[in-house]
């Protein structure tokens, strides 16, 4: 019932370009992303960017001289959805690989399906447990959960925090998220005061903010989600008059939230990959030279602000296209090329796979942000 | 539990709880001329807070939300007129149906119009972090307008129906259409009017809490869930009953994380729900005798 025109849309589209492209060597790449519903601001851009990626290589000839053909699905981040989609484009349109789902509830559904189907799935989502345990066929492109908690605990030690609250959202992201900090904190030597979950689509959440202000020994505030609730935290505990540092997870990497919240976003401390800070990046950086790219590309294209998130999208195509250049469209050949893929420079970090390491990013792929004047600023003390 | 703790909770119940209340009593009025519940009611809401804040890049903050409204309320008698108004005897599922319909199309209509992502109008007053003192408590001015322009909705609403002709032609419907239409009433311009009310008090909602909870184009479904349930917890067809069902739904609901995981804060209106509907099904303050005459 909720599926949207943009998915009939696209679905229509996506067929009579099957039809027209049959006879051509093509390579089919399936895509389920979180296009529309609260999780729009990361399927959003993830879907402009492999437009955009599929665009460019297409007119310069494809990978090889073949070209890629995207079938892209909008699950509107919906599990059930991404589950029904992932046996679509396995069983019916039988894509070479899948790049998606956007979120980690919906990754870890499918993980299984595209395993037994010895379907590559390159996930854009963050938890942890979609690699670990490592399954064959899965790889994802953003920062591990537990590097980004290590750098936020890093970060609350440097500033003597050790009393803390944790918000999260009840997705798959959140959870997991929750998860990882629970389990470092007792090694990090941080205390977990209170841990409250809350509605995905949750609109206001001043109640609970106000029960957790009336503690006082909580120094500090992490909040983990992926949706406008994270904007609508940020107020609810500023206009509280309570003034506690806010952490936020990798999710908060898209502006948009920072336009959300307003007044409320200054100050907020969260850990993120380098793309945000591109233009302000040291020249010698590796990263530079790709991140200022695809900055340049997308923001021209769709007169948006970039995301961490299509970052993601860039690192997943981009990836796979290696994979194929590299040793031809099998996807056998191409799986172990990935799983021995090194150095490759994406928007997350430096990749450097393994076949115990389906992310392939260290530690260092992670900086702190803030920000400052609505805009984000790598945080120094 | 501190004043101050006691305040806090009990701001944020009252402005969950009016901004229900206002959705019920939209549920309540079109039930009253019709018979039939609209499920598109949520999207009127939402309507109203989409396009207000396309307005506000023209025009000043209270001329947006004013041409918001009367769009709105146009929007409303269209609904009506397009769907409804030529079905002869149309049957209660079958009206039912149609406002599924309805609704499902003003929210793809919606995110083709405004895209995926959420807007908000900027704070009436001051901005994201400002506060004012209540009672001991820090809430922001956008919760008293609100409270405020909701509370004021209200007390009009019961005077239109008091005082006006057509807020009584509108309860003589409500009452008995066949006797209102031998008195010479129009029931069918009644329906019209009803819908357009509801749609303005959905659309002015819709305007007042943007800055608070943001506008997304499918907000319309949970808040349709919400007032639903404050409609049949007040009882199906009162106003005042839903304002009185409203407010206790959200101050449950606000004081609930206090003893409870907020994780479980649906659940509760849900079981609410659930419990009025095995218990009382004419509601906490409707008639048993008058709800079993109705159809629905």
């Amino acid at each position: 019932m909720k599926r949207s025109f943009a998915t009939v849309i696209m679905l229509a589209a996506s067929l009579a370009l099957s039809v027209s492209m049959a006879c051509a060597e093509t390579i089919k790449v399936g895509a389920i992303l979180a296009v529309t519903g609260p999780a729009s601001f990361l399927g959003a851009p993830e879907a402009r960017t492999l437009e955009m990626l599929a665009e460019e290589l297409n007119a310069k000839g494809g990978v090889n001289g073949n070209k890629i053909e995207l079938v892209i699905k909008d699950s509107g981040g919906n599990p059930e959805k991404a589950i029904s989609f992932a046996k679509q484009l396995i069983e019916e349109e039988k894509v070479f690989a899948i790049i998606g789902p956007s979120t980690s509830g919906e990754t870890l559904k499918i993980k299984q399906i595209c395993e037994d189907a010895k379907t590559l799935l390159l996930s854009c989502a963050a938890a942890e447990q979609i690699v670990e345990p490592v399954a064959k066929y899965v790889f994802k492109t953003p920062q591990k959960d537990s590097h980004v908690v290590h750098a936020i605990f890093e970060n609350m030690k440097a500033s003597k925090i050790s009393k803390i609250a944790v918000l999260a959202s009840n997705t798959g992201f959140g959870q997991a998220g929750k998860g990882q900090i629970e389990k470092q904190a007792q090694e990090a030597g941080i205390h977990i005061l209170a841990a409250e979950v809350y509605d995905s689509k949750a609109t206001d959440l001043s109640a609970i903010v106000a029960k957790l202000a009336a503690n006082k020994e909580i120094q500090a505030v992490i909040n983990w989600s992926v949706e406008p609730a994270q904007a609508i935290v940020l107020k609810n505990i500023r206009q509280a008059g309570w003034n506690v540092p806010i952490y936020q997870s990798h999710g908060f990497g898209n502006i948009k939230y920072v336009q959300a919240a307003g007044a409320a976003a200054e100050g907020v401390i969260f850990p993120a990959g380098r793309l945000l800070i591109a233009d302000k990046l040291a020249d010698k950086n590796p990263q530079k030279a790709v991140l200022t790219s695809y900055t340049k590309n997308y923001e021209t294209k769709f007169k948006e602000e970039v995301s961490t998130f299509g970052g993601h999208a860039y690192d997943a195509f981009k990836i796979l296209c290696r994979g194929i250049e590299q040793v031809g469209p099998n996807r056998e050949k191409v799986r172990d090329a990935i799983e021995n893929m090194k150095g490759f420079v994406g928007t997350a970090g430096v990749f450097n796979f393994s076949p115990t390491d389906h992310n392939g990013l260290g530690l260092d792929s992670v900086t702190m942000l803030t920000v400052k004047g609505g805009d984000f600023v790598e945080y120094k003390k | 539990m501190t004043l101050e703790l006691f305040s806090q909770y009990l701001l944020a119940g009252i402005t969950y709880g009016i901004i229900y209340a206002i959705v019920g009593i939209g549920f309540n009025i079109i039930y009253n001329t019709t018979g039939i519940i609209n499920f598109a009611q949520g999207e009127f809401v939402m309507l109203g807070g989409m396009i207000s804040i396309s307005l506000y890049q023209w025009l000043p903050l209270p001329l947006a939300i004013g041409a918001a409204v009367i769009l709105v309320m146009l929007i409303g008698a269209l609904v009506e007129i397009l769907f409804i108004r030529w079905l002869d005897r149309p049957s209660v599922l079958r009206m039912i149906i149609i406002t599924i319909g309805i609704s499902i199309l003003i929210r793809e209509a919606a995110l083709h119009v405004w895209g995926e992502g959420v807007r908000s109008l900027p704070y009436f007053v001051g901005n994201e972090i400002t506060t004012v003192p209540v009672l001991g408590a820090r809430v922001s001015p956008q919760v008293l307008w609100v409270i405020g322009v909701c509370t004021v909705m209200v007390l009009g609403l019961s005077l239109f129906f008091k005082y006006t002709l057509q807020g009584k032609k509108m309860q003589a419907c409500a009452s008995n259409r066949v006797a209102a239409t031998l008195c010479g009433i129009s029931t069918k311009n009644m329906v019209t009017l009803s819908f357009m009310l509801s749609a303005g008090i959905g659309a002015l909602a819709g305007c007042v809490m943007s800055p608070i909870t943001y506008t997304q184009y499918d907000v319309g479904t949970g808040l349709a869930i919400k007032g639903f349930t404050v409609a049949i917890l007040g009882g199906l067809g009162s106003s005042m009953a839903a304002v009185a069902a409203g407010l206790l739904l959200g101050i449950i609901e606000s004081f609930s994380v206090s003893v409870v995981p907020l994780a479980f804060q649906d659940a509760i209106s849900i079981s609410l729900l659930l419990a009025i509907l095995f218990l009382r099904p004419h509601g906490l303050f409707g008639n048993k005798d008058a709800a079993d005459l109705k159809e629905f």
